[in-house]
């Protein structure tokens, strides 16, 4: 009990860090001259700031070290509050929305996966709009992450809690001796590449709130659009291509952005066997998409079948879920592929969900073990990524990891579909959350949204959005006997 | 002249060993007294036990007038020290040390002036492991040194029966391949070695050095022996520094199985190493050879530290079906024991390496010196320095050479082109000329023959 309350101390410590993010809609009400907006977003943060205030203070006497097992409820404690706190003002604004898909909204915005309830998205104030897209960024890398930069009194669990919010199987590389430190650089490297994200945006021809917006969900890989038929909207091929280049330079791991920008070598890019791999295959998808489009006649030219299949299947493959067309439409093994790659590219480290590709190189070499074991029962061969051994332990855990992965999917499709979703619909639904991608598709595909779901099918994806942001184990721990027993 | 060795090893024991006989004198310095008495007890020099990074240790070995410093313990780092302190403090001129760790190879600025003043370094275990990978390139050859930065090589070879040359004379070597420029500097036959004329005649098991142009030395060896196909397949017991080594300089050009005992090393070695495939067991395991099919192996190296443990597995290795089995042995008597016989070729390191050492210590204008037949003989480069007048090689005929018995002018290298000695052949300054001298008693006198006399000064 008593580390409970230290777990609530937390969390109202970090809940009013939480309030400055609404500094931002507020300013751009401010612009826009909006005073509903003005008043809605300041009745939200003074409830955020007294609540989390009300939490610090009444548990102040608690304070102390997080253990390992606090560590994550505080991590789960918080990607659910957040949300909750995120819906207030959308909750003001939107007369008719009902909390279940106001939550759907903000959990899906931060945990970038970009799935919508809302229509008219064109018509929604831009205090709310902005609001969506910040939630994104913020939730891109992490809460957490933030809060361990900025909050040096969380001390030693801070390592703790970065390791649980984190994704990637291996998080012991720190950058620098300081956990607040690596935190600190990360979001330093993530804010710089935001800004030119904006100008190079605003310079492709968005106007600056459609460029703030887009710079926010393409750097949290998350795939929320200000318009109603996404990037299709602006059906312009340069900031398709401006988009693309961002998208994949957010699927890296944002520490060796860090390293590449600290050494000023892009030989770091080389070496991250993580970013070769999730790169040349993405690159090369491209191309045999195009190819495959061309080839069904689905676009008359190459160069066209090109330039919607590079954007699309690198929006879905880096898990952002932006569209320029309906890919539904196409050939059922174009956004099946695109999928499948949704699932295993995103880096560790980066905004993207998913496996992760080190995970799914990994799974490949350790069956390139098993093969070599059976030829020479005697050989030593360890694993090995980019050159350096990756310790059994971990290969245990990531195979795990990809097991409870596969199961969550399962689990989560049956749901649907005892709910009455058709398979198609059911599958790519759960596939899109868990991997925090966006749309699916049928029901739930580029051309429509998930404002046709029941309640039930909504906290369906709701929770499939938060397990897969945290990647599982974090979440599902909570739900061991284990973890509640002394 | 005054040699101070610091270390009683492998290295410091045979160095001393071979410097001891050609008037120098020398001081070994060791913390273990035991091994300084077992090497006093057979060579007449003198010794001290202490801690050779120690400045008062060093003093007290003579360190203030010795001539060369040769740094040569176990750890690098004392090595260093040493050589730091007889530069600085002693004026010592000539600073040699082993260093192992590729860390400091690497970087060669440690050893210069400003840092630790080491004059030469060596490295035993990387001079093994070329000496290997030579051999493994050319496996027909018993051993292949260079001289002259590898433009001359000296190759050894066994004549098997079938062979073409066995039961010819050597002049029909010279009629059988014309175009090709080589020599036959000395045949061993039976532990006995002969000088090499026109008419000797070959026999079966003769051991034949021949000197050519390295790149020569293919199509010489396919005339003297029956071609072998090229070596594919390697196999190394032992994952120590030598078999480390020779894993990873190899691997990318051939197909490597590395053989340790030791989980821990193994995983280590595997971490290392990209496309060796690193197998934990026994050495001397008979199952696990056939399971790795032994018998398909075309150069297989036992490179343990046990001598016994390298003995037993590469018999094992030739009963199996290896096509050439090297092993590593350190106790010369073994080595004498077992070469020729079903190991084909027993490696002494000691005296693989010792040539690069005594070459930086021996006088006048040695730049190499390669040890044959386990130190029984030797192979030189020396520089022919000075004019007609003040050197006594210079302007004359090989015929003409004063040299001792048993000695032989095997090639000059002359710039780029190498030139096979033959007894017209005149010798002009800055040659490069490689003597082959059967005994080596007579060294001595041919590095006096290559002094420049005083005049030239």
């Amino acid at each position: 009990m008593e580390r409970t309350l230290t777990v609530i101390h937390a969390l109202g410590l970090m809940l009013v860090v939480f309030s400055a993010a609404y500094a931002i809609p507020i300013a751009t009400a401010l612009i826009y001259e909006d005073g509903a907006m003005l008043l809605d977003f300041l009745v939200a943060m003074v409830w955020t700031l007294a609540i989390g205030f009300l939490m610090w203070l009444l548990t102040r006497r608690a304070k102390g070290e997080l253990s390992i097992r606090h560590g994550y409820l505080l991590v789960v404690a918080m990607w659910t509050a957040m949300p909750i706190f995120a819906t207030l003002p959308l909750l003001l604004a939107i007369p008719d929305l009902s909390f279940t898909d106001a939550y759907f909204e903000t959990m899906s915005a931060m945990t970038t996966t970009g799935a919508t309830v809302l229509t008219g998205l064109d018509g929604l104030p831009p205090a709310i709009n902005v609001w969506r897209h910040e939630l994104q960024w913020l939730g891109g890398l992490g809460v957490i992450v933030l809060a361990v930069a900025v909050l040096p009194l969380l001390g030693i669990g801070g390592r703790q809690l970065f390791r649980a919010e984190m994704p990637g199987p291996m998080k012991e590389s720190a950058l620098t001796p300081r956990i607040a430190d690596t935190a600190r650089n990360l979001w330093i490297v993530y804010v710089a590449i935001t800004l030119v994200c904006i100008g190079a945006l605003k310079w492709a021809g968005m106007d600056w709130l459609d460029a703030v917006c887009h710079a926010f969900s393409t750097m949290g890989l998350g795939g929320f659009s200000t318009h109603d038929a996404s990037v299709g909207y602006f059906d312009s091929p340069l900031i398709e291509f401006v988009m693309i280049a961002f998208m994949l330079f957010a699927v890296i791991n944002f520490a060796t952005h860090f390293l590449a920008w600290r050494g000023k070598s892009l030989r770091t890019y080389s070496r991250d066997a993580e970013a070769v791999a999730a790169v040349g295959l993405i690159l090369a998808s491209c191309l045999g998409i195009a190819f495959f489009l061309w080839w069904n006649g689905v676009y008359p030219d190459f160069l066209t079948a090109l330039r919607h299949a590079s954007f699309n299947l690198v929006s879905i493959a880096t898990d952002s879920g932006y569209a320029s067309v309906d890919f539904a439409q196409w050939p059922i093994f174009a956004p099946m592929w695109m999928f499948f790659l949704a699932c295993i590219c995103a880096s560790s480290g980066s905004t993207g969900g998913g496996i992760k590709m080190i995970r799914t190189l990994v799974l490949f070499k350790q069956a390139g073990r098993e093969f070599l074991k059976l030829l020479h029962p005697a050989v030593v061969n360890p694993m090995k990524i980019g050159g350096h051994v990756v310790p059994n332990n971990i290969v245990f855990a990531v195979l795990g990891f990809i097991a409870l992965y596969f199961m969550t999917i399962a689990t989560l499709t049956f749901m649907l579909l005892i709910s009455g979703m058709d398979f198609i619909s059911g599958f790519t639904a759960a596939l899109a959350s868990v991997n925090n991608i966006g749309p699916g598709l049928g029901q739930v595909g580029p051309a429509s949204n998930y404002a046709g779901l029941t309640d039930f099918q909504t906290w369906v994806c709701t929770f499939g959005m938060l397990v897969g942001r945290l990647e599982i184990f974090t979440v599902l721990i909570l739900f061991t006997p284990h973890f509640w027993r002394r | 002249m005054k040699i101070l060795i610091l270390g009683a090893g492998q290295v410091g024991s045979t160095v001393a060993e071979s410097l001891v006989g050609e008037a120098n004198d020398i001081t070994v310095v060791d913390s273990d007294g035991d091994k300084l008495r077992q090497l006093q007890d057979r060579l007449d020099l003198r010794t001290l036990v202490g801690n050779a990074a120690h400045p008062s240790v060093l003093e007290q070995a003579g360190i203030a007038d010795a001539d060369i410093l040769l740094a040569v313990t176990q750890s690098d780092e004392v090595n260093l020290v040493a050589c730091k302190l007889a530069a600085t403090l002693y004026n010592t001129p000539t600073r040699i040390a082993r260093i192992r760790a590729t860390d400091y190879l690497e970087r060669p600025e440690v050893f210069s002036a400003d840092n630790f003043c080491v004059d030469f370094s060596i490295c035993p275990e990387q001079i093994l492991t070329e000496y290997i990978v030579k051999l493994i390139e050319f496996p027909e050859a018993l051993q292949v040194q260079r001289f002259s930065q590898g433009k001359a090589s000296l190759v050894a070879v066994r004549a098997f029966e079938g062979g073409p040359l066995v039961g010819k004379p050597l002049s029909f070597l010279r009629t059988h391949m014309p175009q090709v420029e080589t020599r036959v500097a000395a045949i061993f036959r039976k532990d006995g070695p002969l000088i090499p004329e026109g008419n000797t005649v070959v026999e079966e098991g003769d051991e034949i050095f021949f000197i050519a142009a390295t790149g020569n030395i293919r199509s010489v060896l396919n005339e003297m022996r029956r071609m072998d196909k090229p070596t594919q397949r390697v196999m190394i017991v032992g994952g120590g520094n030598i078999g480390r080594r020779l894993a990873k300089t190899l691997e990318n050009d051939y197909q490597v199985k590395l053989i340790e005992h030791n989980k821990k090393s193994c995983e280590k070695l595997a971490g290392e190493l990209k496309n060796t495939l690193v197998l934990n067991g026994d050495g001397t395991d008979e199952k696990l050879m056939q399971q790795e099919h032994v018998d398909e192996v075309d150069v297989f190296c036992a490179l343990t530290n046990d001598d016994e443990n390298n003995i037993m597995s590469s018999l094992l290795a030739k009963q199996g079906g290896a096509r050439k089995v090297i092993a590593l042995i350190n106790r010369s008597a073994y080595v004498d024991l077992l070469q020729g016989g079903k190991i084909d070729i027993a490696l002494s390191p000691a005296h693989v390496t010792i040539g690069s050492l005594l070459a930086y210590v021996r006088q006048g204008d040695v730049v190499a010196v390669h040890s044959l037949r386990r130190g029984a003989a030797e192979a030189l480069e020396l520089v022919a320095h000075g004019d007609r007048k003040s050197s006594r090689v210079i302007g004359r005929r090989i015929a003409e050479i004063d040299l001792p018995k048993g000695a032989t002018i095997g090639a000059i290298v002359r710039g780029d082109e190498v030139i096979m000695g033959h007894h017209d052949t005149l010798i002009e300054a800055g040659d490069h000329v490689i003597v082959f001298v059967i005994d080596k008693r007579t060294v001595k006198k041919v590095e006096k023959l290559f002094q420049v006399n005083i005049g030239f000064f």
